[in-house]
C-alpha cells in the first residue's frame, strides 16, 4: 500500500508556555521548542505499522519553510521511506483550504492508496484532511483510533466518538483518515536514527512545480485570515494561593476540608 | 436578500443534542437579521419528534427522512446536504465528532469558506464575518476574519454559546426528503458497521464525589503512584486527562473529557492538567475546582476556584504527607 502522511512542524505545547507578543501580531517565538505535531506522529507510526504488515511504502510530506525539513527527517528516522517538502514563499499565510489545495497538487503526481493526517495541529482546526478528501472525491473518516486492512480495496476503521465509545466503519480505498492520539505507541527516535537518514535527498516542490497559481494560495488566496492573537479576559479566574510552601499547603488543606474534599 | 443561516441539528433516540439550542444563540450572534433554518436528518418517529421539538426554536425546520439515514455518516449526509443547501449562505455545525466528519468537506463542495471551532462571533462588516477561535490548546485566542461572499461552513464549539430556552417559535417543518434523494442515496464509500460501547473500568468515576485528576505534568508512569497516594489519604478516586490514557498509564474509563467520561464530583483536583476545552467539557455540575500546575499561564487557572503554581511532582507528595500528619 502506498501511504502518504501529512505532517507539520509546530511549537511543542508540552515544552513551551505560549505567550502573545507585545503587539499581538504573533506568539512570542524566541526560544520556542518546535517538534512534529503530536497527532501527526501517531499517523506516521500507524502508516509504518500498516506498511510493515502489507508492504508498500510510506511517504511523509510537509508544507513550510526550510525548517520543516527537520520534522521530515525525524519521521523518516522513525521509518518513513521518503520525504517531500512543499515550500514556496507564496504558500505563507494559507488557510486550511489553501493547504489542502497545495497537498492535492502533490497527491495527484503519484498514486497513493491512503492518506493520513493528524486530527488537528496547533491551530486546533481539524480541517485539512476532510478538505483534501472532498477535493479528491475520496471517502474520509475523522478521529480514527483503529485501522485494520481488510483487503487491497477496503479498510476497517474505528472512530472515537463521545463517551469513550467507538464507531466502526468500513471505508473504501483510496481514502483519507485523520488519526487520533493514542491509536498506537509511536516509536522512539534517537539522534543516531536521524543521522542515518541525513543524507537522503528530500525533494522540494514549489508553486511552479505543482502547477499552482501563487495568488490562489497563501495570504492572497485565503478566505480565513487571522487578525491578531490575544489572551481573553475570562473574569477573575482562580485564587492563586501564595506564601511559603507550608503556608500554601495549610491554606489548601483548609479549603479542601471546607468543601468536603478530604474525607 | 437577507442572509440565510442553516444549523445542523444532532440528535439521538428522538431527542435533540444540547448543541441544538446553542446553535439558536450562535446563529443570532452570527447575524441577528438572518433567517434561520434547522436541518434535521434521520428516520422515522425519532426524526419527527426532533423536528417538532426544533419547530419551537426555529422558524423553519428542514427534515430529510430515510431509513438508511438512521446511522448515516458524515459522508452520506454531506452529499445530501450539498444537493439541497442553496450556495452563498452560512451553515453552522457543532464542532464534535460528527461535525468534524461532515463540515470541512462540505465547505469544499459548496465552494464556501471554512471557519472551524468558533467560540464567539463579533459581527459582519464589509462581507467579512469576524469571530474568535483558540489556538495552542486554549493558551491563546485569535480574532479571525472570514470572507463570506461565497458563504461559509462554520463549526461552533459545544458549550460556547448559551442554549436558547425560549422555545416560542411556531416553526414550519418542511420535508426536503424528495429533493435530497431525487438522485437516490449517495454512493457510500464508507459503511457503518457497529458501535463498540466503552468498557466499564474498575472504578466508575462518574459516581465519585471527589476526584484527583492527573495530566501530562506527571511526566512518567511511575510517578502516578504519588497521585494514588494522595487519593487514598483524602478518600478520592483517581481520574485523568487524555495524554495519560494515550500513554496507556491509566485505563480509558478513567479519562475525563468529551471523548471520555462526563463527571459530576463535588470537588475536582486538576493536577498537572492544562485544561483543554475537551477535558473541561467532561466536567459538569460546577464542582469546586483546585488546579495545581507549574505553568502559571495554563488555561485551567481561568476556570479553577483555587490554584497553586507548583510542580506536582514536588507539591503532591508534600500535600499527602501534610494531610497524613494532620490525621495523625
Amino acid at each position: 500500500m502506498e501511504i502518504l502522511v501529512c505532517v507539520k512542524r509546530v511549537p511543542d505545547t508540552a515544552e513551551n508556555e505560549i505567550e502573545v507578543n507585545s503587539d499581538g501580531s504573533d506568539i512570542e517565538r524566541d526560544d520556542l521548542v518546535y517538534s512534529v505535531n503530536e497527532w501527526d506522529n501517531y499517523a506516521v507510526e500507524e502508516a509504518i505499522q500498516i506498511r510493515d504488515k502489507v508492504g508498500g511504502s510510506v511517504t511523509v510530506v510537509s508544507i513550510g519553510d526550510e525548517e520543516a525539513e527537520e520534522v521530515l527527517r525525524r519521521e523518516m528516522a522513525m521509518g518513513a521511506d521518503k520525504g517531500i517538502h512543499l515550500s514556496d514563499p507564496a504558500f505563507e499565510g494559507s488557510d486550511g483550504r489553501g493547504i489542502a489545495g497545495i497537498l492535492k497538487a502533490e497527491v495527484e503526481k503519484n498514486n497513493y492508496d491512503l492518506i493520513l493526517t493528524g486530527v488537528q495541529a496547533d491551530d486546533g482546526a481539524g480541517q485539512v484532511g476532510g478538505m483534501l478528501a472532498a477535493m479528491m472525491d475520496w471517502p474520509f473518516a475523522s478521529l480514527v483510533d483503529f485501522v485494520e486492512v481488510v483487503d487491497d480495496k477496503t479498510l476497517k476503521v474505528g472512530r472515537e466518538i463521545a463517551g469513550g465509545n467507538q464507531e466502526i466503519n468500513e471505508i473504501d480505498l483510496p481514502c483519507v483518515l485523520s488519526i487520533q492520539t493514542g491509536i498506537n505507541e509511536p516509536r522512539y527516535v534517537g539522534i543516531r536514527g536521524i543521522r542515518k537518514v541525513s543524507s537522503i535527498e528530500i525533494p522540494v516542490h514549489g508553486a511552479l512545480d505543482l502547477g499552482i497559481a501563487p495568488e490562489s494560495v497563501g495570504r492572497m488566496g485565503a478566505k480565513v485570515k487571522r487578525i491578531d492573537y490575544f489572551v481573553p479576559d475570562l473574569g477573575k479566574g482562580a485564587e492563586i494561593l501564595e506564601g511559603n510552601s507550608d503556608e500554601i499547603l495549610e491554606k489548601l488543606i483548609e479549603v479542601l476540608k471546607s468543601k468536603g474534599g478530604i474525607k | 436578500m437577507a442572509l440565510q443561516i442553516f444549523t445542523y441539528i444532532l440528535h439521538k433516540g428522538g431527542a435533540a443534542d444540547d448543541t441544538a439550542l446553542e446553535l439558536v444563540t450562535a446563529a443570532r450572534a452570527t447575524d441577528p437579521n438572518a433567517s434561520v433554518t434547522a436541518v434535521v436528518v434521520g428516520s422515522g418517529n425519532h426524526l419527527d419528534a426532533v423536528c417538532n421539538e426544533m419547530a419551537a426554536s426555529f422558524a423553519t425546520v428542514w427534515k430529510i427522512d430515510n431509513e438508511a439515514l438512521s446511522h448515516a455518516d458524515g459522508e452520506v449526509v454531506r452529499a445530501l446536504l450539498v444537493r439541497v443547501l442553496p450556495k452563498g449562505n452560512i451553515v453552522l455545525v457543532p464542532h464534535e465528532h460528527f461535525g468534524m466528519d461532515l463540515a470541512p468537506g462540505m465547505s469544499i463542495k459548496l465552494n464556501a469558506a471554512y471557519l472551524p471551532d468558533v467560540v464567539s462571533f463579533e459581527g459582519i462588516a464589509d462581507g467579512k464575518l469576524n469571530a474568535v477561535r483558540e489556538e495552542y490548546s486554549g493558551m491563546v485566542s485569535t480574532h479571525v476574519s472570514c470572507d463570506i461572499s461565497n458563504g461559509a461552513v462554520i463549526t461552533v464549539r459545544p458549550g460556547s454559546f448559551k442554549a436558547d430556552m425560549h422555545q416560542g417559535e411556531l416553526g414550519e417543518v418542511i420535508d426536503k426528503t424528495t429533493e435530497a434523494l431525487a438522485e437516490g442515496l449517495p454512493p457510500g464509500g464508507r459503511r457503518f458497521v457497529e458501535i463498540i460501547e466503552a468498557e466499564a473500568g474498575e472504578v466508575d468515576i462518574t459516581k465519585s464525589d471527589v476526584l484527583v485528576s492527573v495530566g501530562r505534568g506527571i511526566e512518567d508512569e511511575e510517578n502516578i503512584e504519588i497521585i494514588n497516594e494522595l487519593a487514598e489519604v483524602i478518600g478520592a478516586d483517581v481520574s485523568c486527562s487524555r495524554p495519560i490514557v494515550d500513554a496507556k498509564w491509566l485505563e480509558k474509563s478513567r479519562q475525563v473529557g468529551t471523548s471520555g467520561q462526563t463527571v459530576r464530583p463535588k470537588v475536582y483536583m486538576a493536577l498537572g492538567i492544562s485544561g483543554s476545552f475537551q477535558h473541561l467539557g467532561g466536567i459538569k455540575g460546577a464542582p469546586f475546582m483546585v488546579a495545581i500546575n507549574k505553568n502559571s499561564k495554563a488555561p485551567i487557572f481561568q476556570v479553577a476556584d483555587v490554584g497553586v503554581v507548583a510542580d506536582i511532582l514536588d507539591f503532591v507528595p508534600a500535600l499527602t504527607d501534610k494531610i497524613k500528619e494532620m490525621k495523625g
